[in-house]
């Protein structure tokens, strides 16, 4: 079966501006597809020319076997998005949001009416029908989003940055119900710089950095490949670590020192925090845990995935 | 696809507007009612007692109605350019949500001149019913001076439409209707001839799409012959419409599909 995305040496310019450099990757069908990274890593300009609404600059794309250049409306006649930036009608109901939405894509309004009540329910809003969309908490937005990217029942969902600005509770709603989703086998492209949610939902990802994909592969095999099993998190007093990193970073084979606190790779935490005891540092905190994407990230990079 | 989607657009944009129907349809009839009561009727009765011969032969609210429906139907036109364009670009970003699906550019564009379109064609409607009301000129002839005003607001609509999407923010619209709109709206022939102009304002006033529709307008209400051929005037008010329609694609692409 052909991917649903092919993208070669894909490159976006904007003027002198390389916001996209070259990368190429595939999607399967059925998959959850993640591109982590910073924000200005070219994640956005990715999936604007994945969805058809902007030009490529060099390269080629394929996306459901079309290519977004020429194919444009087919092409996103069976896509669902849902961008960073939420654009439902402000001052419509979120009934009405969800019927003029579905019929862009000419869908007869007894089709809609029915998968407006299905969708709500499903994204929980069911009791919000008639309820004028900036009432609605940021949360609600989102989810009101995502119903509207499923009004044409696509064969891929593009999120982009689904969960940024939320609480911690709207954000783990929201992963409940995109989990569904892929429970469901819709397709699932998803942009994020929060390495928790490319850990819960992507089942392959690439990471962006400067344009370019810096690494591919399941977030598992990419911890295991760019970072060792556990992490030592010391904390100290503001100032105190500039004295002290050099005795630091003796404690483990990899040590990352950053402003506020150091980052110890070790195979055995428990050894490391004894190490750290025994010499007599006095740290305010120290805390032992699995490594993450995030240490991917700051391995391959040497920086942080949110400045 | 069915159904042009520029259908969807315009029915979009109605749905929008059926939340405010009601107001809007109410000052489209009070707006006529005041300025014809105020300014034809008040003011209107000074200049008839100085002018026994009339206005170009009219007394004044016959001569002000028709302009005056042209000059409203102009400046509605302006308005959904303008604010409508400014609020689907910028504010409530309703273009991009609409560019994400099967709609394009050119649906977009044309959906957008649809529905400005049908709202120059409200407004002339119900100033037209107001002019019958006041007997100005029987409903048919009041009705078929709506013509030139469609085109008018069409036209300015696009070239207003053309000009907001060149824009970073609302900051230029203000600028626009005090320096073109306002203007093209009390110069262009509709409170007095143009002929009391001087002479260099007399052809900036001859430029201006209004003008031709304005004495379109008058010709149908009064029956004087235009100034200018009505087949120049037209295809005048036509090219208006293509071209400010026309370059309103490069802004829209460049902003909207960067």
């Amino acid at each position: 079966m052909p991917a649903l995305i092919d993208a070669r040496e894909l490159t976006k310019k904007f003027g002198d501006f390389v916001a996209v450099d070259g990368i190429s990757f595939a999607v399967e069908e059925g998959e959850s597809f993640g591109f982590l990274g910073p924000n200005g890593a070219g994640k956005t300009s990715t999936m604007r020319m994945i969805g058809a609404v902007s030009p490529i600059t060099s390269g080629s794309l394929s996306v459901l076997g079309l290519d977004p250049e020429h194919q444009g409306p087919q092409l996103r006649d069976r896509l669902g998005v849902v961008p960073q930036e939420d654009n439902l009608d402000e001052e419509l109901t979120v009934y009405d949001n969800l019927m003029m939405y579905g019929r862009y894509f000419d869908l007869p309004r007894a089709v809609i009416r029915d998968r407006i009540e299905e969708l709500l329910d499903f994204v929980q809003l069911a009791e919000k029908s008639k309820s004028k969309v900036d009432a609605l908490s940021g949360g609600m937005k989102r989810r009101l989003t995502i119903a509207r990217g499923l009004i044409n029942e696509p064969d891929m969902l593009i999120l982009d940055e689904p969960t940024t600005g939320l609480d911690p509770q709207a954000r783990h709603v929201l992963w409940d119900r995109l989990y569904r989703l892929k429970q469901k086998g819709v397709t699932l492209i998803i942009t994020t710089h929060y390495m928790e949610e490319a850990e819960q939902l992507c089942d392959r990802l690439v990471i962006m950095d400067k344009a370019k994909i810096v690494a591919e592969g399941s977030p598992r095999s990419l911890i295991e490949k760019y970072a060792p099993r556990e992490v030592v998190e010391i904390r100290f007093p503001p100032g105190v670590l500039d004295d002290v990193a050099d005795r630091v970073e003796a404690f483990a084979p990899r040590a990352e020192i950053l402003a506020d606190r150091a980052l110890l790779y070790t195979d055995d935490a428990e050894e490391t925090i004894s190490l750290v005891s025994a010499d007599g540092l006095e740290p305010e905190t120290i805390l032992a845990r699995r490594s993450s994407l995030e240490d991917v990230f700051l391995r391959l990079t040497g920086r942080s995935l949110i400045d | 696809m069915a159904t042009p989607l520029a259908l969807r657009v315009f029915e979009s944009e109605a749905r929008v507007y059926r939340r405010t129907w009601r107001a809007s349809v109410f000052s489209s009839f009070l707006n006529p009612v005041l300025y014809l009561t105020a300014m034809g009727v008040g003011l209107g009765s000074l200049v008839d007692a100085n002018m026994p011969e009339g206005v170009d032969g009219v007394s004044y609210l016959t001569f002000l109605a028709p302009g005056l429906l042209v000059a409203t139907a102009m400046q509605t036109g302006a308005a959904e350019g303008a604010w409508k364009v400014m609020a689907g670009i910028k504010w409530l970003k309703t273009y991009h949500a609409r560019l994400a699906t099967p709609v394009s550019i050119s649906g977009l564009v044309f959906g957008h001149m649809l529905w400005s379109g049908a709202r120059v064609l409200m407004v002339s409607v119900v100033f037209a019913v107001v002019i019958a009301a006041f007997r100005i000129a029987p409903l048919w002839q009041s009705l078929l001076a709506v013509g030139p005003a469609l085109l008018v607001g069409l036209g300015m609509a696009a070239v207003t439409t053309a000009f907001t999407a060149r824009l970073k923010d609302e900051g230029g619209l203000p600028l626009y209707f005090r320096l073109v709109v306002i203007p093209m709206f009390l110069f262009s022939g509709a409170f007095f001839p143009i002929t009391q102009l001087p002479g260099w304002l007399q052809a900036v006033a001859l430029a201006t799409p209004m003008y031709h529709g304005v004495e379109l307008s008058r010709a149908i209400v009064v029956g004087t012959e235009p100034p200018v051929a009505w087949w120049i005037s037209v295809l005048y008010l036509l090219a208006w419409i293509v071209v400010g329609t026309a370059v309103s694609f490069g802004p829209f692409r460049k902003r909207l599909t960067p």
